[in-house]
């Protein structure tokens, strides 16, 4: 195990009993005076951060990954299109039958599944032998924003066909992306696909090794270029897909935390992705602590958006020292 | 390293870029591609790797045809260094050249250190071992890439344009060690621009034209003055001693 899991590790454990504490209910373990704590514990903040750590983890190990497979720092799962197609699923839902029930969840990855189909079918060929190499990558970059760009007017379309204020009112609240009020429903609905498409894109981490040098240096190390496309629509699918139905969109995620845990890693693609993984779990479970305890009226800050606030400065920042010429 | 296997183009063509390409090359050589830009270098290099399917023809090592070949095993005894000296993430030299293990995953962790090794000592690159390739120059670059292809140990050395940005003294010591991969039964295959570093380095010359083989031959005569003057369109003459010759253009439009 390296040091960066190591360390992440250990920081979730401490991190994890703390986060159950806090709230608008704070509890003191040792005098657990609070009526219902337990209730509160196992019903409300246990699912609560699990899921934390689900989103978090998928998101976390989806920028690694894919900035792993675009060769571009700024990559971030939203990029692929994937989590804008689950996004427009889940805003169909509303229009059809309101929030309730599964209808939700199932749209959202349903959404996620197109999209990554809709992706495949676009950038079919580009990896092929035949192609020009190094077109295929830029191919697939394109499609996936103009996937992003499609679904965010058609869900803006969704928006303007609401047919209740109410209904518009939920949509909005919901794109925002929050982890409040969840259940252990909502867990499993999340937990599952999230480890398996991350342990698929741990699985892709020698590929995205070999693309450092370059798609065709890559193909000349044995990648099957075809073969990795269709292992990151399908683990990036999973992974965002599933945080996508439970959470909304929360942006920023995929790109902060694996340019945060790079340094301490021997930067290749393959190093990054179980540290991103921890350590995106570990900024969603201490945001969303954050966003829980900090006083706001009429409620809390909802997640997507205090990340949104947090991501952008970085984006900026970024760009900025890329500029400088130090990525 | 698994020396000894011939690498060898049976008549291949690829779209208008190769046409009835045959040729069989030797382990324990240096051979080089020269030609005119447009002549299909860079393509037979590719096939010859088995990066590109030629539309007619096959490309065999030993007696297997490379198109059907699993791209591990392939990747295993074929080791390509391509034109473009590409590296997305800035790791250390050392780092960069344990890249060349991608084929070997299942190798033992003592062989991949030894590999590793001898790849940097071969390139000369054991005091930078732990420097980022940010802080390279062209040379060292060129020299930790091409240790990231000896990593592999491959029994075949394709390089397309390995000279290219480099300057006369990291020319000179890339292709020195180049040749002692040769020396040591590796075949090697370079894509030269440069006619004077086939001239004196290369043990045999393919001189490509508009997509076919033209001249196939040890250099002085794959690459006479006549030769030059027939595909490259341009009168020269060498000078100098054998291994360190110069190709003296005379002035066109005379």
């Amino acid at each position: 195990m390296t040091r960066p899991v190591l360390v992440l590790l250990v920081a979730l454990v401490l991190a994890v009993p703390l986060s159950l504490l806090a709230g608008r209910v704070w509890i003191d373990p040792f005098h657990p005076v609070v009526a219902n704590a337990a209730v509160i514990l196992a019903e409300l903040r246990l699912p609560r951060a699990v899921l934390a750590l689900a989103v978090g983890g998928g998101l976390g190990a989806a920028g690694a990954a894919m900035q792993g497979y675009l060769r571009n720092p700024l990559a971030d799962p939203g990029l692929f299109g994937i989590a804008p197609t689950a996004a427009l699923g889940a805003t169909l839902s509303f229009l059809v039958g309101g929030a309730a029930g599964w209808l939700l969840p199932v749209f959202a990855l349903t959404g996620a599944g197109l999209g990554m189909a809709l992706l495949a079918l676009i950038s079919a060929g580009a990896g092929a032998g035949g192609g020009d190499p190094g077109r295929g990558i830029a191919l697939f970059t394109l499609s996936g924003m103009m996937l992003a760009s499609l679904s965010s007017a058609l869900m803006a379309l969704a928006l303007s066909l609401a047919p209740t204020p109410f209904a518009l009112t939920e949509i909005v609240t919901w794109q925002m992306g929050a982890i409040a009020d969840r259940s252990w429903r909502d867990v499993w609905i999340c937990a599952p696909p999230t480890v398996i498409g991350v342990i698929l894109l741990a699985s892709s981490g020698r590929d995205l090794d070999a693309l450092t040098l370059g798609e065709t240096a890559a193909r000349s190390l044995g990648v099957d270029p075809r073969h990795l496309q269709w292992r990151m629509i399908a683990s990036v699918g999973l992974t965002v897909g599933a945080g996508v139905a439970v959470a909304g969109v929360i942006g920023f995620v995929g790109l902060m935390v694996p340019h945060l845990v790079r340094p301490f890693t021997d930067r290749r693609p393959s190093s990054l992705i179980w540290p991103s993984a921890l350590g995106g779990a570990l900024l969603l479970l201490v945001a969303d602590c954050l966003c829980r305890v900090l006083p706001l009226a009429g409620g809390e800050l909802r997640l997507g958006v205090a990340l949104a606030l947090l991501g952008t400065p970085f984006f900026l920042l970024l760009l900025l020292r890329m500029r400088g010429g130090a990525a | 390293m698994t020396a000894g296997i011939a690498l060898a183009a049976h008549g291949i063509s690829l779209g208008g870029r190769l046409d009835n390409v045959g040729v069989a090359l030797r382990p324990g050589e240096v051979t080089a591609i020269c030609g005119p830009n447009g002549a299909g270098k860079s393509t037979l290099l590719a096939c010859l790797a088995g990066l590109l399917a030629p539309d007619h023809g096959t490309v065999t090592l030993g007696d297997s045809d490379l198109a059907a070949m699993p791209p591990v095993t392939r990747a295993r005894t074929i080791g390509f260094l391509p034109p473009t000296p590409e590296v997305a993430w800035d790791m250390t030299v050392e780092t960069l050249v344990s890249l060349g293990r991608i084929p070997w995953p299942g190798a033992p962790a003592v062989e991949a250190q030894t590999a590793i090794a001898d790849a940097i000592t071969a390139m000369d690159l054991a005091a930078l071992r732990h420097r980022p390739v940010s802080r390279l120059s062209g040379g060292e670059r060129a020299r930790a890439l091409m240790a990231r292809v000896l990593a592999t140990r491959p029994g075949w050395l394709l390089a397309d344009e390995p000279l290219a940005n480099l300057d006369l003294a990291h020319a000179a010591a890339l292709i020195a060690r180049l040749r002692d991969q040769a020396r040591g039964g590796a075949g090697v295959v370079l894509v030269l621009h440069d006619l004077a570093s086939a001239m004196n380095h290369a043990d045999r010359v393919l001189v490509l034209g508009g997509g076919r083989l033209l001249h196939d031959g040890p250099p002085d005569r794959a690459l006479d003055a006549d030769v030059i003057h027939r595909v490259w369109g341009v009168a020269g003459r060498w000078l100098g001693e054998p291994g360190a010759r110069a190709l003296s253009l005379e002035a066109l439009g005379r």
